[in-house]
């Protein structure tokens, strides 16, 4: 079972929504360019992930390999490679966020949270705003 | 993770990290320790005086209008007397100067300050996108960076203001200082970080958001909800800025404090004399009446070129002599109009180089 962004409230049935937490993703300063012009995004992470950060999520490589509770830096790698449709180098460099580029979880500079090591809780909310656009 | 405590007040959570100094701060605080480094800024280099009639240089990104904001509230909290306007250029580059200057009009709603709005069209007969058109994408932003100078004052002129506000911030400046040490341009290095300029201008220019780190300027539009514009320019990038730029936000992730003091290295570069005197006096062009150090100004003999349909004449020395070659301009040749100062400044500025 791949775990898919949902894009509506829709809920999985019971027995897949144990294992993973809803998150909302923002998008901001330009950046959202780079994901279809489309703001503000809901979607649906496994609470457990790969350590590696693998976003081909199966049943295999999360009971044979090292996993770790689903955090920040594996949201950026999932949103690069699920939601990003163009010039991933804009968004990601070196397994964090392009410099540039300003996150806030829940409303807090992410600099105060851990930034990529932060653990995702359900329900919380991550903006990412561009300060390279425009003057 | 435990939430933090402002470093300042003690009290309420911190909610960002500041990258001139490291300190964790609440919403508040960070409200006011930015509005009032503007203010100290403002009244260290003595910005303004009681009366001054401002223009703000409005393009509807986030540092103009975030910059109108922090303006609007000084001048209420320590009664500057100040008279705002907000000042935009439009370039005529369709899908992104059209829905910018939306923005700008619904921050003259927000802010209540009378907009004026100046078309490359109307000043000089050409859009960006008929110059795109013509020139294709080198050396755009050479034609537009010239034109947008000369349309801000004569917006300027127009709204018969002593003074143009921009919204140049520290991230700018540092950026601006290391091109220019890349090109070896000692002059401009000299130049670029002084917080007013009235040098070529007839109008007094100044950047009250010298000292402001881009990232408390975005931070700030965030937290305050600002309705800012954020499109990259059809015509850009400007690929040498782009790099400048990289190379800038690398340096500040690895050292916040590298933006500060890479302006001050710039401020550190004193001109020398006998690189001073060869600097051109300032005259007016002879056909439009604009500051300039050559019979014509710049915008002149790019408008020139692009008219001829040789829009190189105004770029390279080999393609002007051409241009030359074929005789003198044709009079029924597209003008700008002559250029009106506003009352009480002098015709001819005095260079200071400061
Ligand atoms: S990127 Fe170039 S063409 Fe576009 S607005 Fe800026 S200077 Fe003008
Ligand atoms: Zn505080
Ligand atoms: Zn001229």
């Amino acid at each position: 079972m791949s775990f898919r962004i949902m894009w509506s409230n829709q809920t999985f049935p019971p027995t897949l929504i144990m294992s993973s937490i809803t998150l909302r993703v923002e998008f901001g300063g330009g950046l959202e360019l780079l994901f279809s012009n489309i703001k503000q995004h809901k979607l649906t992470l496994p609470s457990i992930v790969p350590s590696n950060n693998g976003t081909k999520l199966n049943g295999e490589v999360l009971s044979g390999g090292e996993t770790k509770p689903a955090d920040v830096e594996y949201l950026m790698h999932h949103l690069r490679d699920n939601l990003l449709q163009e010039r991933p180098e804009l968004f990601m460099e070196d397994n964090t966020v392009r410099p540039g580029i300003l996150v806030l979880i829940n409303d807090t500079d992410w600099e105060l949270e851990g930034e990529g090591e932060y653990a995702l809780k359900d329900n919380d909310e991550v903006v990412f705003i561009s300060t390279l656009h425009g003057g | 993770m435990a939430p933090k405590i402002c470093a300042l007040c003690q009290n309420a959570k911190a909610i960002l990290k500041r990258p001139k100094t490291g300190q964790q701060i609440c919403k508040d605080c960070f409200f006011y320790v930015f509005e009032t480094e503007v203010h100290n800024t403002i009244n260290e280099a003595k910005l303004f005086s009681r009366g001054d009639r401002v223009a703000i240089g409005a393009s509807g990104g986030k540092d103009s209008t975030v910059l109108a904001y922090v303006l609007k509230t000084l001048n209420e909290r320590y009664d500057y007397g100040l008279n705002l306007f907000l000042l935009s250029i439009d370039e005529g580059i369709t899908g992104y100067r059209d829905d910018s200057l939306e923005t700008v009009k619904r921050n003259q709603q927000q802010y209540s300050m009378p907009l004026k709005i100046l078309s490359y069209d109307e000043l000089y007969g050409w859009t960006m996108d008929r110059i795109v058109s013509q020139i294709g994408k080198k050396n755009n932003c050479t034609f537009c960076g010239v034109f947008r100078r000369q349309a801000l004052d004569r917006g300027a002129a127009l709204l018969n203001v002593d003074h143009i506000v921009t919204g140049h911030n520290a991230d700018d400046i540092a950026e601006t200082v290391l091109m220019n040490i890349m090109r070896g341009d000692i002059a401009r290095l000299g130049r670029c970080t002084s917080i007013v300029t009235q040098g070529e201008d007839t109008i007094k220019r100044s950047k009250p958001f010298k000292y402001a780190y881009e990232k408390e300027i975005v931070m700030y539009a965030y937290f305050k909800k600002l309705d800012y514009f954020s499109t990259e320019c059809i015509y850009s990038p400007d690929a040498y800025r782009g790099h400048a730029r990289t190379f800038l936000k690398d340096l500040e992730a690895a050292r916040p404090s590298a933006i500060i003091d890479i302006i001050h290295s710039g401020e550190a570069f004193e001109i020398r004399e006998e690189i001073r005197a060869n600097q051109k006096a300032q005259q007016t062009c002879t056909r439009c009446g604009y500051m300039s150090s050559n019979d014509l100004c710049k915008a002149c003999t790019l408008l020139e070129g692009l008219e001829r349909g040789m829009a190189a004449s105004g770029i390279t020395d080999r393609a002007r002599k051409k241009l030359d070659a074929e005789g003198p301009a044709p009079d029924n040749i597209r003008t700008i109009p002559f250029f009106q100062p506003p009352s009480g400044h002098p015709l001819v500025a005095v260079e200071t180089t400061a």
